[in-house]
This record gives structure tokens, sequence and C-alpha cells, in this order.
């Protein structure tokens, strides 16, 4: 097999082994052991062992010096590392630079780890601006925090489009029946729209249970080569699609209504060769109800300021609603590591490509499965990633 | 003038005609002399063309509100202040420019409401840009 110029990544790769650690509340592990913990995990389903491992990839929230601490740590030896560093997408970027690698014969199987404290580790809710930014002393002056920022897209798409805090709410909905059938899901039991319109104001329009929760945790991912994958008898998913983006804020010429998944999805479904009308199941990022919303127009699923009536009267459940999406409970409530949910949106994209969702949401005759990872700051700042997971080829 | 937190701006060599014409309560911008961008955040690079080439112009200060939201639980030392507006104003000269918009009832804004620069003054009497309804 080749993968000549501009012949993409499709079949180039597939996805062996995931993990997502059970815990929500761990005290008393170091961020690094978490890190070696799940990498065992996701070695183990795949049938591998640390030995058969010769790249790794890890984001910012892996402990020390980029890559080479945990490297080290764990005793990789690399042909390869990657500490590519674009918040809650990282690690679908992971998958990409994988593939890539592994195409042009780099390196055959490839270790993508992710964890965090942020519950016990003193580390805050994060998406933060660093002092040494360029851009802090134009945004870190006016009280801007993760929701508001969040809050000013969920506006103006209600002012643009007529969205209702109700839609934004089934959002949260759907997440919740999804995951009072997860036994490990933070927060278990299913809510009303009723409840969620009713939780505390954090800031117009989005509410306590228009958010994400706060878990220590983590998840890993291995990806190995079609020849690789021949050898093994786990189920191995192969990669048909990738896309990533980093959509500016442009001069200050601020779009609020568009994200970065208006790039790196139709770019994931050129290379993959299918539309998303042929997509079975989505983890769609959910650090907000809102971001799902946006990023469900902008991945084309429905047009452009119809997100509101697309997620309405139970459009996202699973296994029957218009798009499944999120069937672990999703960041909304399952988990949300290190603050970063794109690790465990792969992990279930990967559960239902294999059949191994929970049997209640499990999606009959899943052949396709997308997943879609958002960092940093929604539609102004941002890094944006698309994975299509499919059939064999 | 607000009660709002107010530190001592960071500037920088990059930055710094912005903030010595906002001590002044005025609003300098860098425009490129490349392509005619009015670029923000205020610096000596313009994103739309790659020119480092630009000029500093003081702009009128008039602008128009884009999106906001009503912050009813800040962190940190924003918690006592809320609720208070966090927004994007559109300025005359077309940036999207994060701000908080002072000295108004939350609950009578609107997007698309006029609103003029006001600028709050940091211990060291650097200039943060908020606007007033007026
Ligand atoms: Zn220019």
């Amino acid at each position: 097999m080749s993968y000549g110029h501009g012949m993409g990544l499709r079949g180039a790769a597939h996805i062996a082994g995931v993990y997502e650690h059970p815990g929500r509340h761990l005290p008393d592990l170091t961020v690094a052991q978490i890190h070696a913990q799940v990498a065992a995990g996701a070695l183990a389903d795949a049938g591998l062992s640390f030995s058969d491992v010769d790249a790794y990839y890890c984001a910012g929230d892996a402990p020390g010096f980029g890559g080479l601490s945990m490297a080290d740590y764990l005793g990789i030896s690399c042909r390869g590392i990657d500490s590519t560093e674009s918040g809650g997408s990282s690690y679908l970027i992971h998958v990409q630079h994988a593939a890539q690698a592994i195409a042009a014969g780099h390196c055959n199987v490839a270790l993508i780890t992710l964890a965090g404290k942020p519950r016990t580790g003193g580390a805050g809710p994060g998406g933060s601006i660093s002092q040494s930014a360029p851009e802090s002393g134009f945004e870190n002056l006016f009280g801007l925090n993760v929701v508001a920022g969040y809050a000013l897209a969920a506006q103006r798409h209600i002012y643009e489009f007529g969205t209702t805090s109700a839609q934004l709410a089934e959002i949260k909905v759907a997440a919740s029946q999804h995951a009072s059938h997860n036994p490990h899901a933070f927060l278990p039991d299913a809510v009303t729209i009723e409840e969620v319109l009713e939780s505390p104001m954090i800031a117009r329009p989005l509410h306590r249970l228009d958010s994400c929760v706060i878990t220590d945790g983590g998840g890993a991912l291995v990806v190995v080569s079609p020849e690789i994958a021949a050898t093994l008898s786990r189920h191995t998913i192969p990669v048909l699609g990738t896309g990533a983006a980093v959509k500016h804020s442009t001069a200050g010429r601020i779009d609020l209504s568009h994200t970065g998944a208006s790039i790196s999805g139709p770019a994931a479904f050129a290379e993959a060769r299918v539309h998303p009308a042929d997509i079975d199941y989505a983890s769609i990022y959910d650090s907000f109800t809102i971001t799902v919303l946006i990023t469900l127009e902008d991945l084309g699923f429905c047009a452009k300021g119809e997100g509101g009536r697309f997620v309405a009267d139970g459009g996202l459940l699973a296994p029957f609603g218009r798009l499944p999406f999120n069937t672990d409970g999703g960041g909304l409530c399952n988990n949300h590591p290190a603050n970063r949910g794109g690790m465990t949106k792969v992990i279930e994209a990967v559960r239902q490509r294999r059949g191994e969702a929970a049997e209640a949401v499990q999606v009959p005759d899943c052949e396709l499965a997308l997943a879609h990872g958002t960092g940093g700051s929604l539609a102004t700042r941002m890094g944006s990633a698309t994975l299509v997971l499919g059939r064999e080829l | 003038m607000s009660q709002l937190p107010t530190p001592n701006p960071p500037v920088t060599a990059d930055s710094l005609p912005f903030w010595e014409g906002a001590t002044d309560d005025r609003l300098v911008l860098p425009r490129c002399n490349g392509c005619a961008e009015v670029i923000w955040y205020p610096r000596h690079f313009c994103p739309r063309c790659g020119s480092a080439d630009v000029s500093w112009f003081e702009a009128s200060g008039q602008g128009s509100i884009y999106s906001f939201t009503v912050v009813e639980r800040g962190q940190g030392r924003w918690a006592e202040h809320s609720p208070y507006v966090l927004a994007y104003v559109e300025l005359a000269e077309g940036p999207r420019v994060l701000t908080n918009i002072i000295d108004t009832d939350p609950d009578s804004l609107s997007i698309g409401d006029v609103v003029h620069a006001s600028f709050d003054h940091s211990e060291d009497g650097r200039g943060v840009l908020r606007f007033t309804v007026r």
C-alpha cells in the first residue's frame, strides 16, 4: 500500500487500543502515574506491550519537558515524538500525526496519552491566557473566564438564529440519559430540561448544567500500521479521515458563529470520502452545550442556524435519534479529564465502532463514527480536529 | 469610571502606542500600511497581509455591541464584582474587541446597542478600554 502525494491518510493507520481511566477523583495518584496507567490499559486492550511502542504523543497535560519526561518515565524507545498542544483537540491531532508518521514509515505503533487532576491536583478550570501571550493585555483585564467566553458565543447564536436555552438544555438532557447507563459517569442521573434551566446561572445564558464536569482521570490510544493491525486479535478500527484547523481572531474580525470545525470537518469527510449523512454515531466535543450546537452546524449535520431544531425532541439520543452522540455521557456528564475532552471523544467512538458501548446506547450496525475535538476559546482562537473512523476498507 | 478590577496592564514594546494613547483617554490603533487593515489586538504586525509596517491613529471610540454576557459568578477577584457585563464591541473602524460595558443596568442591554469608549485607569495610570451606553 502506498500513500503518495495528495493521497491523504485514508486507511493509513488503525486505532488498535483504547483505555479510559475508571477514576474521576484520584487524590492518591500523581499525573505521571495516571499517564502510565492509561498507557498500560490501552496497550493491553490492543494486545501489545510497552516494548512494541516506537512513537509517543502527548500534549500540555503531560508533566515535565514536552514529551521527553513521560517517554523517559515509561521507558519508550521513540523513533517519533510529538507534543502538539492545541487544548482539548490535541489528541485527535495526535491521531492525524501518528497516521502521517505511520504512512511515511517513521513508526509502527504510536502511543497517545492524556491525564490530569483538576479536581484534586490544585489546577483551576483551565483555559486562561498566560501573561506572556501577546493577547494577554487585551483579553485578561475584563473578567473573562471559560464559561463567559462560551456564553458570548451562545448569546450571539441566540441573537442571530433564535436558538433557545431550552434547546441548549436538550443537549445536556441527552448526555445525561446516556450517562445513566455508564457506571463510571461522574453525573449518573438523568436530568430534565427544567432542571437545566433552573440550575444556577453562571454567565448568561449558560447555567451550571450547561457546563461539563471537572474530573481527575485520563485516557490513552494506540495507533498502529495496517500491517501490525493484521497481526492483532483485537478489532482494530481504520482511520478513514482526518482534519485539523486553527481558527483566528482575524485581526479582530471575530466571528462567534463559526468554529474551526467548519474547516476540519469538511477536510476529514473529504479524506474519508464520506458525507455527514453517512455517519452513524458522533462524539462531539462538549465543554458546554453551546459547543455541541455550533459544532454540529459547522460539521454539516445541519445548516448554520438550524442546530437548535436539530438537537430538539431527542435528536441526539441513542440509539435511534437523528444523530446519536456522546453515548458515554460525554464531558457534560461522564468525564472531562484534565479539562480536555478530546481523548474520551475518540475512545467512545471506537467503542461504538466495535459494538462495545453500553447496551442501551449502542447504535446498531455502527459502521462509520466521527470524533471531534475543540481547544482554546470557542470561535475566537481555537484548535479544531475531526476524525472519521470507519468501516473496513 | 467603574469600580471593576483594573490591574496594571502588561505593556510591551509591541503594543506601547496603544497604551500611551489610553493613558490620555485616547483610543489609538494600528493601521497596516500594506493593506489598510485596522488591526486588533494592537501590534506591529498585520495578520492579514504579513506586513510589519503600521501607522498608529486615533480612532473614534464609537462602537456597537456584537455580543455580551452578564457574568453572574465571576472567578478570583471578579467574584465580588458579579454580576458584571463582558462584551465584544464592534468598533466603528471594524475590529470586535473584548471589553466590559460599565455604568449600566445589565437588563437594559441588547446586541446592537451603540456604545462609547470610556477608560478606567490602573494604579500606574494606564487606561483600560471599557464602554458605556450613555
Ligand atoms: Zn496588512
